[in-house]
């Protein structure tokens, strides 16, 4: 008999204004009786619409039938069997619009919860058998693969398990990609990163990092040394600003950078020796996950008063449901409805104030979205020292603009092939944010899984 | 991670390492720089690449001990290695089509980077005058290579200890007044130096090429931390740079953002946290 609980089981969290002062992980996780209680729940219906809605089709109702049955090593079998990083997409995905969006116990009630069962899972295998994977048999066609984000980690882990010879390119010094560099200590540890890293180096990947493609070497020259393939997974990196008065004074940050120097560069930490200034009042432009990030560090920074500023309403905010909340329990401010007009600055060239316009939402457009136009005279100003910009990312032109016949879009995202992932180049393949533009960790990963796919019947083809 | 196999001291707060990192060695050109970090705890700091050679696969920095980072550096030894080296980052100096005759003006420190700029563009076939200004004769650096990297060499301190007595400024107005024509100048140096060269430069319409120092962390172009507002346009001195006209460069701004952090590197520099664990260790290792 299913449990017919309308709601999840509830998962432990540490207490809102207890963690906004420090950047251990946010929820605690599953013990193994509320993952067993939360796993009966699934009904394990025929149509299983839960893995349609899933980017790399994790066979989700024969996992949680082995959770139910308390055969956890089981369960992690099946999701490892197609989800190279388990540990971390059930803590980042952004599961109310993908797989628990499709599940039928949702139609009345909550669907079941699919991302914790499977962080529970992937937590539990680490911490109880953490088994490294064994190096296959190796085929001795080299492949490479630019970029260690969520795209390249799952690329090379797919690869590696057919017995590719692959080699990982990564510009900064540890990898992870937006993995290590953008979401935080507190949402995504960064030893589980590491774990993850550690059995696709157990698979054999060869992973060489402060190497940056375009500059150090190019994809043309890896070619000529004997790499029958390559894919791109390089991310959308570089960050837009709004270009209004005032952003280049001390004070204003990406989001990027912000968060680059707290969670790379561990700026939190007093024994690290990247610095950040500490601020009083910071407003954090945007509505993304990255705005959530960066105003949720920005309180544990020491921050006494963060404002989140949006545009739109809370209805639009493309952020994960979970970080809204997670977010204003914090006493993150939200200011919706409302955009920087110009920032100000002190006698000294530093942030002291940003003044903003109240927006109003407008009938939808074509594409369905209310667009907001500013209610004019409705000017006001906050105080902040600080203002960090997190208005989204585009790709960076760096190997685009150094390997002949890759061809782009407008946006300069990467031209593909939908179904092959290839690009305008023979023995060339993108996925991730670097063809779609800022997205998400599953989507890249499903990219990267489907590059995969597409590499190894181009180069068994050859 | 890449090995030290060279170290010299060229003045007494300026260190040449020579460090062994084939693949830089064999990309770098003029005006293209690295990020190093010196250990796990380290912060991303950016150097201009000095000289390199591809045969032997070794870059060469100069640098000079100002703050934590570079002093943590310096205390390193031929053998030593340096955790992350990266590079070559930024794009290669470009000078206006044509251009035959040149002068390389080096402000201090900066003239380990303007020395490249003479060496390649003097072996090219290029006329080329160097003007190196330091504070006194006790920080004068790379003098006999300098001597031997272009035509005309002309050395200035400020207060006279050695060469002439001057500002780089005075010299370039001096050999302008003088009739010298130039197609560029190339100034690198710190941001007052190479205002005023601007400055120098502009009434005369000379092409003037200055190498940016803004702040930076990664160095591949995914942060702005080094944003520098170039002609009224935003640019990453990091991907875009760090080379720019100098007559369109911001550089009160550019001041202003490089000292946002001033309060926290003095106070880096007081703790030294980090000379204490290694201290630490040092101590742990004598018997």
């Amino acid at each position: 008999m299913p449990n017919m609980s309308l709601t999840k089981t509830p998962v432990e969290e540490q207490a809102p204004l207890v963690r906004n002062k420090n950047f251990l992980e946010v929820s605690l996780g599953y013990t193994p009786e509320q993952a067993v209680e939360e796993a009966r729940r699934c009904l394990n219906c025929k149509n299983k619409p839960c893995v349609a809605g899933c980017p790399v089709n994790i066979h989700i109702p024969d996992f949680i039938a082995k959770v139910a049955e308390g055969d956890f090593k089981a369960a992690y079998e099946i999701i490892s069997d197609t989800n190279a990083l388990p540990c971390v997409s059930g803590r980042v995905c952004p599961q109310e619009n993908q797989c628990e969006e499709r599940c039928v116990r949702g139609i009345k009630g909550e669907a079941v919860a699919i991302g914790r069962l499977e962080r529970f899972v992937a937590d539990w295998y680490l911490k109880n058998v953490n088994a490294l994977p064994e190096k296959p048999q190796s085929n001795g066609v080299k492949v490479a693969v630019v970029g260690s984000g969520p795209a390249g980690l799952t690329c090379a882990s797919d690869l590696a398990k057919r017995g590719y010879e692959v080699t990982v390119f990564e510009a900064f010094h540890t990898a992870g990609g937006v993995l290590v560099y953008g979401i935080p200590e507190f949402r995504l540890p960064k030893a589980i990163v590491q774990s993850e890293v550690d059995k696709l180096k157990a698979l054999g990947v060869d992973l060489q990092l402060d190497v940056v493609v375009g500059r150090t070497i190019t994809i043309d020259e890896l070619m000529e040394q004997g790499y029958q393939a390559v894919f791109v997974g390089s991310g959308a990196g570089l960050p837009m600003f709004m270009g209004i008065e005032g952003e280049n004074l001390a004070g204003v940050y990406s989001a990027n950078e912000y968060l680059t120097r707290v969670n790379l560069m561990k700026a939190y930490l007093p024994d690290y020796d990247t610095p950040l200034k500490k601020c009083r009042t910071v407003a954090v432009v945007g509505g993304g996950n990255v705005a959530m990030d960066a105003a949720r560090c920005a309180k544990r920074m020491g921050a006494e008063k963060v404002y989140l500023l949006y545009r739109r309403d809370e209805e639009e905010m493309p952020a994960r449901r979970e970080e809204v909340n997670h977010a204003k329990e914090e006493e993150i401010d939200f200011r919706l409805l409302c955009n920087p007009v110009r920032i100000l600055g002190d006698e000294n060239g530093k942030v002291c104030q940003i003044e903003c316009i109240r927006m109003r939402l407008q009938a939808p457009d074509e594409s369905g979205r209310r667009s907001p136009k500013e209610v004019v005279g409705s000017n006001f100003f906050l105080p902040v020292d600080a203002v960090i910009m997190a208005l989204g990312t585009s790709p960076n032109p760096l190997i685009r603009s150094t390997t002949p016949g890759l061809e782009t879009n407008r946006k300069g995202c990467l031209l593909v092939s939908e179904d092959t992932m290839k690009t305008t180049r023979d023995g060339i393949y993108a996925g991730g944010d670097a063809v779609t533009g800022a997205a998400t960790v599953i989507l890249a990963m499903g990219a990267g899984k489907k590059a995969a796919q597409a590499m190894d019947e181009y180069l068994s083809g050859k | 991670m890449v090995k030290i196999v060279r170290k010299k001291a060229l003045n007494p707060t300026v260190t040449l390492l020579e460090v062994e990192a084939p693949l830089i060695a064999k990309k770098a050109k003029p005006g293209q720089f690295i990020i190093f970090r010196v250990d796990e705890m380290g912060e991303r700091v950016p150097l201009t690449i000095a000289d390199h050679d591809p045969a032997k696969g070794t870059v060469t920095i100069i640098f000079q001990k100002v703050g934590l980072s570079t002093r943590l550096l310096g205390d390193l030894n031929e053998g030593d290695t340096i955790l992350d080296f990266v590079g070559p980052l930024g794009v290669p100096t470009e000078l206006p089509a044509g251009a035959k005759s040149i002068c390389v003006i080096g402000g201090g420190v900066g003239c380990a980077i303007a020395f490249p700029q003479a060496k390649e563009n003097f072996g090219s076939g290029m006329k080329v005058d160097v003007i190196a200004g330091f504070r006194s004769k006790d920080i004068v650096i790379l003098e006999e290579e300098f001597k031997a990297a272009c035509d005309n060499f002309y050395l200035m301190t400020d207060d006279g200890s050695y060469g002439e007595k001057g500002l780089v400024t005075q010299k370039l107005q001096e050999l302008i007044d003088g009739g010298k024509k130039y197609d560029a100048v190339i100034a690198i140096g710190p941001i007052p130096m190479m205002k005023f060269v601007c400055k120098t430069t502009e009434p005369y319409g000379v092409p003037t090429v200055v190498s940016l120092n803004p702040l930076m962390i990664d160095g591949t172009g995914m942060c702005g931390c080094c944003r520098c507002t170039v002609g009224g346009k935003v640019r990453f001195a990091c991907v875009d740079g760090p080379d720019f006209d100098g007559h369109q460069v911001d550089f009160d701004e550019l001041m202003n953002r490089n000292a946002v952090y001033r309060e926290e590197e003095a106070a880096q520099r007081e703790e030294g946290h980090h000379t204490c664990r290694l201290e630490q260790m040092g101590k742990a290792l004598i018997p």
